[in-house]
């Protein structure tokens, strides 16, 4: 504590006095390359972490008990507020759960809808990803550039479901709109061009001599390392384990469409950005063979269980049976049976999972969100010792963590 | 009379039951169904108890005694190629059986199998840690102790995760009401500024919806702003609004809709 009476400097993050020299460094939780409120008490000699203790919680916000309070179709938008960057991918994830826990049997173009908004949230993720991590390592370039792409298909979310961010895309049992007129044509736009745009990154960046020394041979993640701590996605691939549940446990029409899973086995920062550049051209290819698929499929939008989905609007507004459905399912909620699930599915991120323990109540019992980035702030602990302070920044940049999940 | 409300348990109650609604289940099918999971469980059942074991929705769920929990997870970690555990935490069951419900979410990436551990303990009892088999389970076994107060022996960090560590109470019990308990409404003032001052302070506001419309120290209205402070419970004096534009500022020019291009292609 500062003392007015004593002559002695004060720093506000800083001990100095310490036996053997050791400085206690407080890193955030405001500050900007810390990717939200994350908060990291890093015990350094000289330059060097020796310690480090991430602390978080500063965004919880308790959705895990507000679930139980809720009816399963109150819950999708708080779901929302997750993982932030790439809304829909959380939507999806507790939809496809609920459905599980039911036995439901999505229609056709939903699905299609589904992936489409899938992907393109995965888009977003890694483009917001590119443009924070490029930002905090000092390349303003990079980040204005994939802004301007993630500007454009934020305006394409926005043009399906009128929300930006915060999407709600998704429903349980399909989806609530089928797609504008414009958006196959804008998405096809879009698509066309962002090779060269990805190559405009690369460009700028794979040779960048201040980029390599930041991300080579930095924050170096071993495969048993990232398996004991629970790493998912992009974390655990750079690791050198191919996993992606996309590919291993095939959900909506990923067994359909042909994509590759980009590995590697550096497991340092480059190794993870070059597989986020890798993924985007992955989804690309995802959603041109998905745009093809939309064409000749059934305009059924939502799946056909009265007792847990409510009709089409039209039935609703012409039939007095599927209004009386309609109006028990908002007042009291779909009653899913007696049971639990645990479905996880592959997000930006990593694996997201929505485990769901069911008392056929309108309200789960217990609802546990499985983020991947809370692990991947957990491995801070281990992964940052040894490291000097500047490379602090560009590792929390490639764990990709989001606030929003790691609280929740 | 008031209505009774139980205090072991005050969650959000349906407002409507139906007392003849009998819940269908979800499908549980033998484990000998599956030829992987049938070897694990073999396996398991070998050295373990298994209270009950079935597959519900593709994953198999083991019921096991809580003091068998660290062997059980080393033998499928070890033996049984299970190596990364996604996800544990608790279930509280306290209002109908007085006991908690641990679950360990484990997957096998070369079998593609998950497989859902689970055991039962007291309200006062303790679970051995696993965080030796797996780093995760450092974090996943604090915040189950954050949010059910089930205590984890062997840990090397025993601390709450995400509410703040002088926090009362836990979160997540079927005892704690969603609003938070009277702990949690005073918890800012009483840090700051003492018990004594909850008089003064008053209870937080936490509605941050809330608007008071005569309150001109910290609301303004858009269009209708009047001076810092002024008392407009009698009526409110009608504020022309000027804009500096109309005055002729350099560079800034009044907004003109005739003048005005809409981009209606961005060209994506």
């Amino acid at each position: 504590m500062q003392q007015s009476n004593r002559l002695r400097p004060f720093f506000e993050n800083i001990t100095f006095d310490r036996a053997d020299n050791e400085m206690i460094l407080n890193f955030g939780p405001q500050h900007p390359s810390a990717h939200g409120q994350l908060r990291l008490m890093l015990h350094m000699q000289q330059e060097q972490i020796t310690k480090a203790h991430p602390d978080i919680g500063y965004l919880h916000r308790g959705m895990e008990k507000m679930a139980e309070n809720m009816i399963y179709n109150e819950f999708m938008p708080t779901t929302d507020r997750m993982d932030y960057i790439a809304s829909s991918s959380n939507n999806y994830g507790f939809a496809l759960a609920v459905e599980r826990l039911i036995g439901l049997e999505v229609p056709r173009r939903a699905k299609v809808i589904r992936m489409m908004l899938l992907e393109t949230n995965r888009l977003m993720s890694h483009l917001f990803w590119l443009a924070t991590t490029a930002l905090d390592i000092g390349a303003m370039t990079v980040f204005l550039f994939a802004f301007r792409e993630r500007e454009y298909l934020m305006d394409l979310i926005e043009d399906y479901c009128g929300a930006r961010l915060t999407h709600s895309a998704v429903r349980i049992g399909g989806v609530p709109l089928d797609l504008p007129d414009n958006f196959i044509g804008d998405l096809r736009k879009f698509l066309d061009k962002l090779p060269e745009n990805i190559k405009d990154y690369e460009d700028l960046l794979d040779t960048n001599r201040i980029w390599l020394m930041r991300m080579e041979n930095v924050g170096v993640i071993s495969t048993e390392m990232a398996l004991s701590w629970g790493c998912s996605g992009v974390m655990l691939r750079a690791s050198g384990v191919e996993w992606d549940i996309r590919k291993e446990e095939p959900y909506e029409l990923y067994d359909e469409v042909e994509f590759n899973v980009p590995v590697s086995d550096k497991g340092d920062n480059y190794a993870r950005y070059k597989l986020y550049m890798a993924e985007m051209r992955e989804s690309a290819k995802i959603l041109y063979q998905v745009l093809d698929m939309y064409e000749g499929t059934e305009p059924a939008l939502m799946a056909h269980a009265p007792q847990y989905i409510s009709a089409p609007k039209l039935d609703i507004m012409t039939q007095n049976y599927s209004l009386m459905q309609h109006f028990v399912l908002v007042t009291q909620g779909m009653r899913p049976p007696v049971g639990e699930v645990y479905i996880p599915t592959e997000s930006p991120k990593g694996e997201l999972g929505y485990y769901i323990n069911s008392q056929g109540g309108a309200y789960p019992y217990r609802l546990k969100l499985r983020a991947p980035s809370f692990w991947h702030t957990g491995i801070l602990t281990d992964l940052l010792p040894g490291h000097y302070i500047p490379d602090v920044v560009s590792i929390i940049g490639t764990t990709n963590i989001v606030f929003g999940e790691v609280d929740r | 009379m008031r209505a009774y409300t139980p205090k072991d348990n005050v969650q959000k109650k349906p407002y409507y039951t139906d007392r003849y609604w009998v819940a269908p289940q979800v499908a549980k099918h033998d484990v000998s169904s599956d030829e992987v999971f049938a070897a694990d469980l073999e396996a398991i059942k070998a050295k373990f108890d298994v209270l009950d074991a079935y597959i519900q929705v593709e994953q198999m769920v083991v019921v096991i005694n809580a003091h068998d929990n660290f062997a059980v997870i080393e033998m499928l970690k070890n033996e049984r190629a299970y190596n990364q555990l996604s996800e544990m935490s608790a279930i509280d069951w306290l209002a109908t059986e007085g006991k908690f419900e641990i679950f360990y979410q484990m997957l096998s990436m070369t079998k593609r199998k998950r497989v859902r551990i689970k055991c039962k303990i007291d309200e006062k009892e303790s679970i051995q840690s696993v965080e030796k088999l797996f780093r995760s389970a450092d974090w996943s076994e604090r915040e189950m102790y954050d949010m059910f107060g089930v205590v984890v022996n062997n840990h090397p960090f025993m601390k709450r995760i995400l509410m703040p560590d002088d926090w009362e109470g836990f979160p997540l019990r079927k005892t704690y009401p969603l609003q938070g308990d009277e702990f949690a409404a005073w918890y800012e003032v009483d840090k700051i500024f003492g018990k004594e001052a909850r008089e003064i302070i008053g209870p937080e506001n936490r509605d941050p919806a809330r608007i008071d419309r005569y309150d001109t120290e910290r609301f303004s209205r858009l269009g209708h702003e009047v001076p810092f402070g002024t008392d407009i419970t009698q009526g409110e004096p009608d504020t022309p609004l000027v804009y500096q534009e109309s005055e002729g500022v350099f560079l800034i020019e009044k907004f003109d809709a005739e003048k005005s291009v809409v981009i209606s292609d961005r060209d994506r």
